[in-house]
């Protein structure tokens, strides 16, 4: 009781503050609780028992067993091969992530400056065709892009030779970009849509040519959109294994097939465990320092 | 609400399910009916089937005949199967293939048959009968088999060309083929077809044989590993030379512009010959009805109806008089005995099998 | 604040011709497959002649149709938990600073950066351990299904949503909600009147992600899969191994059909209704965004009725 009549107003203060500061905290956290306690049960968990199985044993079936702490197929992730395949599957998910970053930038950017209701209508227009089934939507890719397809017809009564890309690694680049461009349309678009346009127009209004102006004022507040679209890009492009195998011939193996194969073809569950595992710490590692590069503070 | 739904997904309520690891698999037998009697049936049948891999006819008519429902579900490959085999799911009803069925028994997931509840098992011809992977026919049923081999295109390999392997495995007779090769995405099959072709057996599991085998493949003229269209890429001419199952390559053939343009064989140095089976998973909660759709299937005019519908060859030699002749009289579904001769099936080699797959990645430039 | 500048135009008609030109890239193959849905012949590639056969079959076909209606029952439920869950999680994450926020920024990223078929088998094995879990503990026996699907897929949706809605977030003006609490308002109203109408488009394009992403997943599904609930795209990958038939075709037109449709129908009600925006924050016309926001910011004061 003495002590409260000793305290100061500038105390009170800093302590109301505080208080605030604390409550605040609490708010965010409780707001986002059930997001996060969803996350842990059916998915945290479920990824500790992969990690458990990555120290499994495989059984002769092919079944896996749980008996101590075997070793293998973490040294088996660290040989020769499975870096081969990871270093090609990230070289072409880099060139995926560029391609639609290129050609998707452009477009959020077209539609973003329409009207709001063109808006509307060009965004769901965008969405349409990936409400057809994907695997049906790559069968007919492959058949455009056939030596007897629609392209190769055209090449051929353009006096060319008959279009050969199928089986190609551009096919599975055409492929991936096709499949993936929304992913980054979206994001670029949402980032676009909320920019405070009065700062181009001021750089305009400073003399800045429209270029400046995009370069030095659109791009970098549309940043977060670039890097959500490229993560959202990237990180599938990377595991992607149905179009490479119908697309690009199954040859060379990706990584996405690597691992699936190790579950599947091979039954061996505790090396594929250890390949996802590993793959999923380097790649979180990557986001999070690539998040905050990009102006996301964490 | 989403756990509400999980608990109406299916309502019956089970004794006991197998544990998600093999620490402790049912004991056989722990679950099975003492008896079922012939056309019994105790509940709906919960059938789990590669899609489209039967009639929907022969479904309907089993339905009506014996008051019960069907329900199906689908799946694309043996192993997505022996994952929810393994994880305890129940189903009275799968389709494995012989290597399967052989790992399913060691795993102790299969019950055995209960041979008085499907006496129609009579109609098998012999040579499905004692198979390697279920030498007493306990835990099985053949339910419909074929061989792999290769399809060609006439115009580029020619009218005479020799029925080897090396059509597909030698880049010194197949440089010039527009298009190149085309081999499955599977290392059994294609690292076994190049161990057929250097003279071994396609279950060799010495590591010298199969780095040839590897070897031979990745110097292949092979444009594309794949197993689902191996078929269409020969009709559409993306290819000039198919490594594939027999049944699809008729339906394509039949259907392109020039069907004579077109032939399937199986290589004179041997290939597989596969079957496909019928088993009833030991926490099946409906056996009964399980024996007989069996029974109902082994029937000589269902299981005709049944290869007439797929295209693929039936072990039931009681139905061969109802199969379309066209059928029963194309070598390449019912090949004769000389070439059965040579054909192999495969089997799970255990520890090996992992060797399989590696081989067949370095194959393929991984 | 103003509307956002057209630009000028020769740049104009140069983004305009990439935007048509996109749009063909993106229909071609669709159009491709609508069009031999209709063909008579059963090889996709050979052109006969028109016939709508294959809708035919496709109706009748007991199991692609119950396919179809498994596939929309849980891309409902995941696409509608998921977005709340997912904008939720990411207003916490970009407006609000607590302990333990990097690890679970980490954990809301997990889902996006692992591999489908990783994500099958562990869900697989987690449901097995879980049912058997709670059987033990209170006799209830539940069962893969329809139910393990949708709680898998409203797993990874979460995140999609989320790291939408924070790029939205992210280029949001934060002094916005400040003034709305400085006139007095709850922090719900806040929400209500000033944040959600602002992060709309993000949480409609979060919300169209989740939904493309639970009608196409294969891998993930077809392990948690259970008796009777195949659910379409896992029926089709099983089906293009026995051969690619027009009948996929006619039912991947048939779902495309339904689901423009849907949307028109949505999207024509939020016209009729006024008020909430779809997919820009309003759909009045080209009006002053301060001074909407403005007016917002009244009202907002006005229904607090002063000091909470």
């Amino acid at each position: 009781m003495v002590d409260s009549v000793e305290r100061t107003a500038a105390d009170t203060a800093v302590d109301l503050e505080l208080r605030a500061e604390r409550a605040e905290s609490r708010r965010g956290f409780l707001i986002g609780l059930p997001a996060y306690f969803y996350l842990v049960l059916f998915f945290a968990v479920p990824l500790l028992i992969v990690v458990v199985y990555s120290f499994a044993t495989r059984t002769r079936t092919g079944a896996t067993a749980l008996e101590g702490w075997n070793l293998d197929s973490w040294i088996r992730v660290f040989s020769g091969t499975p870096a081969q395949v990871f270093l090609r599957s990230l070289a072409l998910a880099a060139a995926t992530t560029v391609i639609s970053l290129i050609f998707s930038y452009p477009f959020a950017y077209w539609i973003a400056t329409r009207t709001p209701r063109m808006r509307a209508i060009l965004l769901v227009l965008v969405m349409i065709p990936f409400w057809s089934n994907f695997l049906v939507r790559t069968y007919a890719m492959k058949f455009l892009m056939g030596s007897d397809g629609p392209l190769s017809l055209l090449s051929q009564a353009l006096g060319g030779e008959p279009v050969r890309i199928l089986f190609t690694i551009w096919a599975v680049l055409i492929g991936l970009v096709y499949g993936y461009m929304p992913f980054m349309i979206l994001p670029l678009y949402a980032a676009l849509e909320r920019l405070d346009w009065s700062l181009v127009e001021a750089a305009r209004d400073l003399y800045a040519d429209g270029w400046t102006a995009f370069r030095k004022v659109t791009l970098p507040l549309s940043m977060p959109g670039v890097v959500a679209g490229s993560v959202l890009v990237f990180i599938p492009a990377l595991g992607a294994y149905v179009t490479p195998a119908i697309l690009g011939g199954g040859r060379p193996p990706y990584l996405g097939d690597y691992i699936v194969s190790q579950f599947l073809s091979a039954r061996n569950w505790p090396f594929g465990s250890a390949l996802s595992v590993a793959v999923m710490f380097v790649m979180l590692i990557a986001t999070v320092l690539y998040f905050r590069k990009g102006g996301r503070t964490l | 609400m989403a756990l509400i739904l999980a608990a109406c997904g299916n309502g019956d309520a089970t004794d006991t399910t197998a544990p998600p690891d093999d620490d402790a698999p049912p004991a056989t037998g722990e679950q099975v009916s003492a008896e079922c009697a012939v056309d019994a049936t105790d509940g709906n049948l919960n059938f789990y089937n590669w899609s489209d891999y039967i009639d929907p006819e022969l479904i309907t008519a089993f339905e009506e005949e014996y008051a019960v429902d069907v329900v199906e579900t689908f799946y694309d490959s043996n192993e997505t199967m022996l994952a929810q085999i393994q994880a305890g799911v129940v189903y009275d009803l799968i389709v494995p293939s012989d290597y399967m069925v052989a790992i399913l028994i060691e795993e102790e997931r299969l019950m055995p048959l209960i041979k008085d509840a499907i006496p129609n098992v009579a109609n098998l011809s012999d040579r499905f009968t004692a198979l390697p992977y279920d030498p007493n026919d306990e835990y099985s049923v053949a339910y419909q088999w074929g061989t792999t081999g290769l399809g060609v295109n006439l115009s580029v390999v020619g009218e005479d060309y020799e029925p080897s392997w090396a059509l597909a495995l030698d880049p010194e007779l197949n440089a010039d083929y527009p298009g190149g090769v085309s081999l499955l995405n599977d290392p059994r099959e294609t690292i076994g077809a190049a161990l057929k072709y250097l003279g071994y057996s396609l279950n060799e599991t010495d590591e010298s044989a199969l780095q040839e085998a590897a070897d031979l493949v990745a110097s292949a003229n092979v444009t594309v590993f794949d197993s689902d269209q191996y078929p269409d890429n020969l009709v559409n001419g993306e290819v000039a030379v198919s490594h594939g199952y027999s049944g699809n390559f008729f339906t394509a053939f039949d259907e392109s512009e020039d069907p004579d343009n077109w032939e399937y064989f199986v290589p004179d140095e041997g290939g597989t010959f596969w079957t496909d089976n019928l088993a009833v998973p030991v926490n099946s909660e409906h056996p009964c009805t399980a024996h007989t759709f069996i029974n109902f299937l082994l029937d000589a005019e269902n299981g005709a109806q049944l290869t007439n519908w797929t295209y693929y060859a039936s072990p039931n030699e009681a139905a061969e008089e109802f199969i379309l002749p066209e059928i029963l009289e194309d070598p390449a579904i019912y090949p004769d005995d000389a070439t059965f001769e040579n054909l192999e099936a495969i089997e799970d080699t255990g520890e090996a099998e992992i060797l399989f797959s590696d081989y067949f990645n370095v194959a393929r430039g991984g | 604040m103003r509307e956002s500048t057209v630009p000028r135009p020769f740049v104009d008609r140069l983004l305009s011709a990439h935007g048509w030109l996109v749009y063909l890239f993106f229909y071609a193959p669709i159009v491709v497959l609508a069009v031999f849905s209709f063909n008579d012949n059963s090889r996709v590639g050979v052109w006969t002649e028109p016939s709508l056969r294959w809708y035919g079959e496709m109706f009748n076909n007991q199991a692609i149709m119950r396919s179809i209606s498994n596939t929309l029952i849980v891309a409902a439920i995941s696409t509608a938990v998921s977005v709340v869950l997912g904008t939720a999680a990411a207003i916490s994450m970009e407006r609000f600073r607590f302990k333990g926020q990097r690890t679970l920024d980490g954990l809301l990223y997990l889902p996006i950066i692992i591999p489908d078929v990783t994500m099958a088998v562990m869900m697989l094995l987690f449901f097995v351990q879980a049912f058997d879990l709670f059987a033990g503990l209170t006799g209830i026996r539940l069962n893969l299904g329809l139910g393990s699907i949708s709680l898998a897929h409203i797993a990874f949706n979460i995140s999609f949503v989320a790291v939408v809605v924070r790029a939205r977030l992210a280029g949001m003006d934060p002094n916005l909600s400040e003034a709305a609490a400085d006139l007095y308002a709850t922090p719900w109203q806040t929400f209500r009147k000033v944040t959600l109408p602002l992060i709309m488009p993000g949480v409609a394009g979060g919300a169209l992600l989740a939904l493309t992403l639970s009608l196409d997943d294969v891998v993930v599904t077809s392990f948690v899969t259970g008796p009777g609930s195949t659910t379409l795209p896992v029926y089709v990958f099983g089906l293009v191994r026995r051969e690619v038939s027009p009948l996929i075709n006619a039912v991947s037109t048939a779902m495309l059909v339904a689901s423009i449709l849907l949307v028109a129908i949505s999207l024509g009600f939020q016209r009729r209704s006024g008020g909430r925006a779809g997919l820009t924050e309003t759909d009045e016309g080209d009006t002053d965004e301060t001074a909407q926001m403005a007016g917002r910011l009244s009202r907002v004061g006005a229904d607090s009725g002063g000091l909470r």
